[in-house]
């Protein structure tokens, strides 16, 4: 009898070559039908030819802008990074700080956990305006809609987790003599670190969803507000890229965060042999 | 420890879980409880760690009421999650002097460090955890995990011992070892036990008192109106290591009696 479709596996080989076959197929597609409207019309600028998206990267990349004399793709870059990191920085400590009161603490709970669940609720886009009227239209809003927008989630995942770990485990520290402070330095913060960056992890894209919206609306550089400002002449030559390059970013922002959490914490994934 | 037990009652809303526990026991005993499944013995283990508080009566802890929260001098050892995943062997054993001698920062530096691991060592060679003391929890099997609970709760020198099933989870050889582990551990220290199990024949095994819990009254339209209570209480007085348990109790009770005469009560 043949196996059930659950129980059969691919092997290495053939698991690389099916996850590499749908960018095998995008990249192909893409080239077709670039090259199709390339020959009706030499100056179509939607699908620019892959060639010259690669001129284009490497001028942005390595030339100077004429009018601000910068560099201008590790000028946005490092614009956007900064804004990203101070975000994220922020928004991290206090849904460590805030989760693990929440969790462990029920006075802390009763006090804050309806406010944070209600503010969760809040779109932060709705709230942008009001941001930029109070902040002004300088970094401040920009880092602030970032921490607006992931940190309740953060808080609301980190309060989950400490709260459903085992009562066992403070009910044994408490029976070796802990403290409340004790108790969160050496048990429940050790043990949800691995958490807090899968959650830092999981809300990377919303993260950079917020800063490329604010950037769009108002900045004078960044990667978001560069696809935003060249939108306007049909510059997919430089919008894809850009794309590209934002993509790769998330995408070793991510393997950062996953290699981290293996290599800082080897209780994780030691098993008995 | 001794422990008297007044007339306690547990109850949640209509449910009564425990009624009329009235019983006392000595320090150094070694109490077995045993009982069907729901029948209030882990809510007993439960108030004891006050975990939970009875609802009616009390419990008294060498004459003194029981303290409202967990602390070191009852220890603990769960069927599951009694160790700290994310620490080793040592660093488990070593948690509880931290705990107890570094209030702020709970780590050990230099000299005070070096005592604190030659005691942690000991104890972890008292349970024969020797050869595994840089391995984390999950690299350890079942028996080995509660050899360490045991450790890490020891460590702490707690005067009552608490233990929920500890054995449950073990296959038969490794349980007749941590049962010779146990006695061993229980003689050297002269902790009062109280040991939650569903193996007859371990609790009568182990134990120099052997406690029932059942329900005696049952109404059948109401299920929950009456609660268990100890229904048999056995001494095994046949055993040798009771005798000089109740020989000190004795010489206790004569003590306090006489400090009543004196005081003319």
């Amino acid at each position: 009898m043949t196996r059930r479709l659950i129980n059969r596996h691919p092997s290495a080989g053939s698991a690389l070559i099916l996850g590499a076959l749908p960018f095998i197929l995008l990249a192909l597609a893409y080239v077709f039908f670039s090259a199709t409207r390339l020959a009706d019309n030499p100056d179509d600028k939607l699908l620019p030819a892959v060639s010259q998206m690669v001129d284009t990267a490497v001028r942005m990349a390595t030339q100077p802008d004429q009018r601000s004399g910068n560099v201008l793709l590790w000028a946005d870059t490092y614009a956007s990074l900064k804004r990203l990191f101070l975000g994220l920085s922020v928004s991290t400590l206090v849904a460590l700080v805030a989760g693990v009161a929440i969790g462990l603490v029920p006075y802390v709970r009763a006090w804050v956990a309806p406010v944070v669940g209600v503010i969760s609720l809040v779109p932060p886009m709705a709230i942008l305006p009001i941001l930029f009227i109070t902040f002004g239209l300088d970094e401040l809003s920009k880092v602030m809609l970032i921490i607006i927008g992931i940190t309740p989630f953060m808080i609301r995942d980190m309060a989950a987790r400490v709260a459903e770990m085992p009562s066992e485990l403070l009910i044994k520290a408490q029976t070796l003599g802990a403290s409340t402070w004790q108790i969160v330095t050496r048990v429940i913060v050790p043990q949800i670190l691995p958490r807090l960056f899968d959650s830092l992890r999981l809300q990377l894209g919303t993260a950079w969803l917020f800063l490329i919206s604010a950037e769009a609306i108002a900045a004078t550089e960044g990667l978001g507000y560069r696809i935003f400002l060249v939108r306007r002449y049909l510059a997919m030559d430089v919008i894809l890229p850009y794309v590209a390059w934002i993509t790769l970013l998330a995408f070793l922002m991510d393997f950062g965060l996953r290699k981290l959490n293996t290599t800082a914490f080897p209780w994780l994934t030691r098993r008995a042999g | 420890m001794s422990l008297v037990v007044e007339n306690v009652w547990k109850e949640y809303g209509d449910q009564t879980v425990l009624e009329r526990l009235n019983f006392e026991v000595p320090t150094g005993e070694f109490c077995a409880l045993v009982g069907p499944s729901g029948c209030g013995k882990t809510t007993f283990l439960r108030m004891l760690l006050a975990m939970e508080q009875p609802t009616r009566g009390k419990i008294l802890l060498d004459g003194k009421p029981l303290p409202e929260e967990p602390g070191p001098d009852r220890g603990i050892v769960f069927q599951r999650y009694s160790v700290f995943p994310h620490l080793t062997v040592l660093e488990n054993v070593m948690l509880g002097l931290e705990f107890e001698r570094s209030p702020l920062v709970t780590r050990f530096f230099g000299a005070e460090r070096r005592r604190a691991m030659g005691e942690a060592r000991s104890c972890i060679a008292s349970v024969g955890l020797e050869h595994a003391i840089e391995k984390y929890p999950a690299e350890l099997s079942g028996g080995m995990q509660q050899r360490l609970a045991i450790a890490q709760t020891l460590v702490r020198r707690p005067k009552i011992l608490l233990l929920d099933e500890p054995f449950g989870a073990l296959d038969p050889g490794t349980k007749a070892q941590m049962h010779d582990l146990l006695l061993k551990l229980w003689q050297e220290e002269g902790m009062t036990v109280f040991m939650i199990t569903h193996d007859l024949s371990e609790g009568f095994h182990l134990a120099t008192r052997v406690l029932s819990f059942d329900k005696v009254r049952r109404d059948p339209q109401a299920p929950n109106a009456y609660g268990a209570t100890i229904v048999y209480d056995l001494p095994l007085d046949d055993k040798e290591q009771r005798k000089p348990i109740i020989e000190r109790w004795r010489h206790q009770l004569a003590e306090r009696q006489s400090q009543f005469v004196r005081a003319g009560i």
